[in-house]
């Protein structure tokens, strides 16, 4: 091979390394899922009431983890499902916040986590009757949990009937599942909390707390507080 | 000319001075003063405080080795400092410094001295673990501890593990959990520290307590806090994606506010702690040893009362 062509394969060979490596620290590494915006419109710390909804499901829409248990959060602008699990909130507000739980059930592993904390009330509704707490090890009614550690909230998402035939495609619109509401105030100052599910859902993976249990925009997220 | 290109030898004798005894008493009012000052001035401020009788060991452990270890620092940066000064060279110079030659005595002392600081320390180390009334210095001792407080039955908490909180059990009160970490001061406590999934490491750093909580395992470690006051819990085992976060505050309070908090806990807590699984020091994670009925018809557990098929959870 002539030098001319030793140094073009060389150059060509580097660049496409470099080329691979810029895709991978692009696609996986500085990708985040989109924020939704539940701010907009609502001045914080004026005792403003705002509207959140959520749901979670058996899979989800993307290509490299179908099969992945998620939340979808609905944009208030749009009115439409978006996978992700980031979404942004005034401070000092009252948040009522829907989740229809789509997915089946799973056993919590600590039941301290059947227990409703954080919330206005210290309750919850789960198909509109007031709960304070669901035993998830008497019963198969517990699919996942919304936890915020930041503000010791903890409500353990319901699910459908046993013998129901979970939704297909995601994100759900209709099918058996069961409705979790419940109030929390956001904290008055500015700040990032985590939220997770605590149940072991992440099957595949070790104890089942791999996978979509550690990976933004599946099971785990950020709520991102304004002020 | 070859003869008048031969380059110089400088003698290794500066005028004649005995540099050791130079070097040596340069040394010794810095290594005192640097001493002196980290015993009594910085000391009591070395972390992680005076909150327990193990804080209290390891602050004075801290104070120990780095009164040992200044004066060997010192005499590093003082040989080094007079060595710039006094043998630099100097403007014109250009002759050779002198030829190094072993010196046995200096290498002999250097090894010995040393060699004893490092073998002390050892034994201090082993002695301050060991002592009567350390109880193992506030390390997880695993689940057989050799060194245990003396007298009467120490508070059991159980510290359990999971990502990414910690909870904590007191089973002389009815078994509750809960998520606030509440301790008496004076009053000898035995943590049970242990996980519900992957490897944890409760320190509870104003305590000087610090023990891996390990999945099945139960890792026992002792203190007796002293002083009244806020304890930093925080996870240091790198555990997942919110590692980070995991953390709380724990407080020390007096005896008649301990118990005032563990009766009101328990009574508000009754309802959760009634489906708790039965206290025990460790918990499988892989099993629900409750599980319903209804969850195996759904063929949720593998039908023996685990999570997942056999097969399931494997590595991704």
């Amino acid at each position: 091979m002539s030098l001319p062509a030793r140094v073009i394969t060389l150059l060509v060979a580097f660049l496409a390394v470099v080329a691979g490596a810029a895709f991978l620290v692009i696609h996986y590494f500085l990708y985040t899922p989109p924020t939704v915006d539940y701010s907009a419109g609502v001045t914080p710390n004026s005792g403003g009431t705002i509207n959140v909804v959520m749901q979670e499901d058996p899979q989800n829409t993307v290509s490299s983890h179908p099969d992945w248990v998620s939340y979808f959060i609905k944009d208030p602008k749009t009115g439409r499902w978006v996978h992700t699990t980031l979404f942004k909130v005034p401070a000092g507000t009252r948040v009522n916040m829907t989740i229809l739980g789509y997915d089946g059930c799973t056993p919590i592993r600590n039941p301290y986590f059947d227990k409703v904390t954080g919330t206005i009330g210290g309750t919850a509704q789960f198909n509109g009757k007031t709960v304070t707490q669901i035993n998830a090890w008497s019963g198969c009614n517990v699919g996942h949990t919304f936890s915020i550690p930041g503000i010791n909230l903890n409500v353990p998402m319901g699910t459908p009937s046993l013998t129901a035939t979970l939704c297909g495609p995601s994100p759900c619109t209709s099918g058996p599942h069961a409705t979790m509401t419940f109030s929390f105030n956001t904290p008055k100052t500015a700040g990032t909390y985590f939220w997770q599910c605590r149940v072991p859902c992440g099957g595949g993976f070790i104890d089942g707390f791999g996978g979509p249990m550690q990976t933004l925009g599946f099971m785990t997220g950020n709520m991102q507080v304004v002020s | 000319m070859a003869a008048s290109a031969a380059p110089s030898v400088r003698s290794a004798d500066s005028g004649g001075r005995n540099h050791g005894l130079w070097i040596f008493l340069i040394w010794l009012p810095i290594a005192l003063a640097a001493d002196l000052l980290i015993y009594f001035v910085w000391g009591p401020h070395l972390p992680p405080g005076t909150m327990s009788n193990t804080a209290q060991s390891q602050q004075f452990d801290i104070k120990v080795m780095a009164v040992m270890a200044a004066p060997v620092m010192a005499g590093v940066l003082v040989y080094f400092g007079y060595a710039l000064v006094v043998w630099r060279q100097r403007d014109g110079d250009d002759s050779d410094g002198p030829a190094i030659h072993g010196h046995a005595g200096i290498q002999a002392a250097w090894i010995t001295v040393t060699s004893v600081i490092v073998l002390s320390l050892a034994v201090f180390g082993t002695y301050e673990l060991a002592w009567k009334g350390m109880d193992g210095a506030g390390a997880g001792q695993g689940p057989s501890p050799i060194w245990k407080p003396a007298g009467g039955t120490p508070l059991q908490v159980q510290v359990i593990g999971q990502q990414w909180r910690f909870t904590y059990r007191y089973p002389q009160f009815g078994g509750f959990e809960t998520t606030d970490l509440v301790l008496p001061v004076g009053q000898a406590v035995q943590f049970n520290v242990t996980s519900l999934d992957v490897i944890h490491d409760f320190w509870a750093y104003q305590l000087g307590v610090k023990a891996d909580a390990n999945p099945g395992v139960n890792n026992v470690a002792y203190t007796t806090p002293t002083h009244t006051g806020v304890v930093t819990v925080r996870c240091d085992e790198l555990c997942g994606l919110w590692h980070g976060a995991m953390f709380n505050y724990g407080k020390v309070v007096t005896m008649a506010q301990f118990q005032a908090w563990a009766n009101k806990t328990e009574t508000q807590l009754a309802s959760i702690t009634a489906i708790l699984p039965p206290y025990s020091t460790v918990y499988d994670p892989t099993v629900v040893p409750q599980m319903s009925k209804a969850m195996q018809k759904g063929g949720l557990t593998g039908g023996n009362g685990y999570y997942y098929p056999p097969n399931d959870p494997v590595q991704p």
